[in-house]
């Protein structure tokens, strides 16, 4: 693989990953992280969606019409979401049980989406497909990490094996229930944010504008969406 | 082919190439969507049925180890029973009668008047699972659903020959909090359930969730089941279920029948 597209893979992991700095997706981030199996799962699916969808829009994209565009992309990513739904309802019932409807709302996913328009109407199908690949893993870190931490405070387990006993099961650990409730993702997720801005400043956006600051006024930066 | 070809050669933003590539790519993915609905549904109609099956099992307290689910189903007989009088409905095929859709189907439910359980409309039928050493009824699996907090609890009860004695209680779909509600899953509360008591001696339905815990002293501790703490709404709605489909208006004929 060049440099190009290994560059296309790589840097949305941190760089410019679609959640913690492009703050995409944030949604299906706070549902499905409550234990690690399932958000392996969602992981995958929205991979394999991102992935291919980039690539059979971008194979069309000099015949779609501008006016009918983005209905065109969505009809593409439309029907890979229901087909992975399929799949999964068929080979990981279990799982796929407790994804229920989220599988579904990728369909809704911003970070298919923006990539789709944002990328692979300009770009030939395969950097399409690596630039895919490449959000895909950027969402599937930041969702890891954030079950791995929900699953272990909330549930005491990772991927469903138990590391700290609970107490209602005659261990010694109280289990954080906020971990287990969608506010928490919220939480994590802004440190997540924070601490990235602070590790690597270039990421920080410019403000729109300035407030000007009277005495210990806060800080002026606008967070861009 | 050529004519493939004209369209697409047409400027892309002309309205017949709109129409066009529209059309031709509904007609694409409708095609690749419904292959792909087709040729899987055979496999997630018998992951679905397993998946019951599991539940029935588990519920019912039946697993065994190195068995497989549908060995030890083999040895479970669905039923399906009219609720109004308790008697069997030899008529109607377990196999083909669907309770779930049956619910909601005019024909086949009545709008409750008096409703504990907050399900809106009962059926006529409901399916049971019957373990039978030889002619004599073990155990009966019986289907229940009533609201907790946030959704619609679903999930089995099973009861002794004796049409008293609770051998298990278990939820295969609900939505509450995790943590909270959703410990109605946890195997410590669930393992409180078998040995219980529906009915007090004079007959009435006394089985109930309470709050707090039962002790040594808690007055008819075999009609108790500790609440689940933070969980006061699911523990309700998980009692009024209970008080719902074993009553009258739920298998109460039934396990009258099952009794004499």
């Amino acid at each position: 693989m060049d440099a190009k597209l290994k560059k296309l893979v790589t840097d949305p992991l941190f760089d410019s990953n679609p959640i913690s700095i492009q703050i995409l997706g944030i949604c299906s981030a706070l549902a499905v992280t409550t234990s690690m199996n399932t958000a392996l799962l969602m992981c995958v699916a929205l991979t394999v969606v991102t992935a291919l969808s980039s690539a059979a829009i971008s194979a069309i994209r000099e015949h779609v019409p501008t006016a009918i565009r983005i209905i065109v992309q969505m009809i593409i990513i439309a029907s890979l979401v229901i087909i992975t739904d399929q799949v999964l309802k068929a080979f990981a019932y279990d799982t796929s049980k407790q994804l229920s409807v989220f599988v579904g709302l990728i369909i809704t996913n911003c970070i298919v989406m923006g990539r789709a328009e944002g990328f692979a109407m300009a770009n030939p199908p395969k950097e399409s497909f690596w630039d895919g690949v490449g959000n895909g893993f950027g969402y599937s870190i930041i969702l890891m990490t954030l079950a791995a931490f929900r699953e272990f405070f909330g549930s005491g387990s990772l991927f469903g094996i138990k590391i700290m006993p609970l107490i209602n099961d005659g261990g010694w650990y109280i289990p954080n229930g906020m971990m287990l409730l969608p506010p928490s993702a919220f939480f994590l997720i802004g440190i997540f944010i924070w601490v990235q801005r602070s590790l690597q400043p270039k990421s920080v956006e410019k403000a729109d504008f300035t407030i000007h600051e009277s005495g210990h006024a806060g800080h002026g930066h606008a967070e861009a969406k | 082919m050529s004519m493939i070809k004209k369209y697409l050669d047409l400027p892309n933003d002309s309205t017949s190439k709109t129409i066009f590539v529209a059309t031709a790519l509904c007609l694409l993915c409708s095609v690749i969507v419904s292959v792909a609905a087709v040729g899987l549904r055979p496999a997630q109609e018998a992951n679905k049925l397993l998946d019951k099956r599991k539940n029935i099992i588990q519920i019912g307290g039946l697993s065994q180890p190195g068995k497989s689910v549908d060995e030890l189903f083999e040895g479970i007989e669905a039923r399906v029973v009219n609720l109004d009088t308790g008697e069997y409905a030899d008529d109607m095929d377990a196999g083909t009668y669907d309770q779930r859709k049956a619910e909601k189907d005019p024909t086949l439910s009545d709008a409750l008047s008096d409703d504990p359980a907050s399900i809106k409309r009962r059926e006529k039928f409901a399916t049971v699972y019957l373990v039978k050493e030889g002619d004599v009824v073990k155990r009966v699996i019986l289907p229940v659903r009533g609201y907790g907090l946030w959704s619609t609890l679903r999930g089995f009860v099973a009861i002794d020959g004796d049409a008293n004695t609770i051998a298990g209680l278990g939820f295969y779909e609900h939505a509450e909090t995790p943590g909270l509600g959703g410990e109605v899953d946890n195997p410590n509360w669930k393992a409180k359930w078998p040995g219980k008591l529906a009915f007090n001696e004079s007959g009435d339905l006394s089985i109930e969730v309470i709050k707090g815990s039962v002790g040594s002293t808690t007055p008819n501790a075999e009609h108790k089941v500790d609440g689940l703490a933070g969980a006061t709404l699911t523990s309700r709605g998980v009692s009024n279920l209970l008080q719902f489909w074993l009553g009258e208006q739920g298998f109460g004929p039934y396990l009258n029948n099952l009794r004499t």
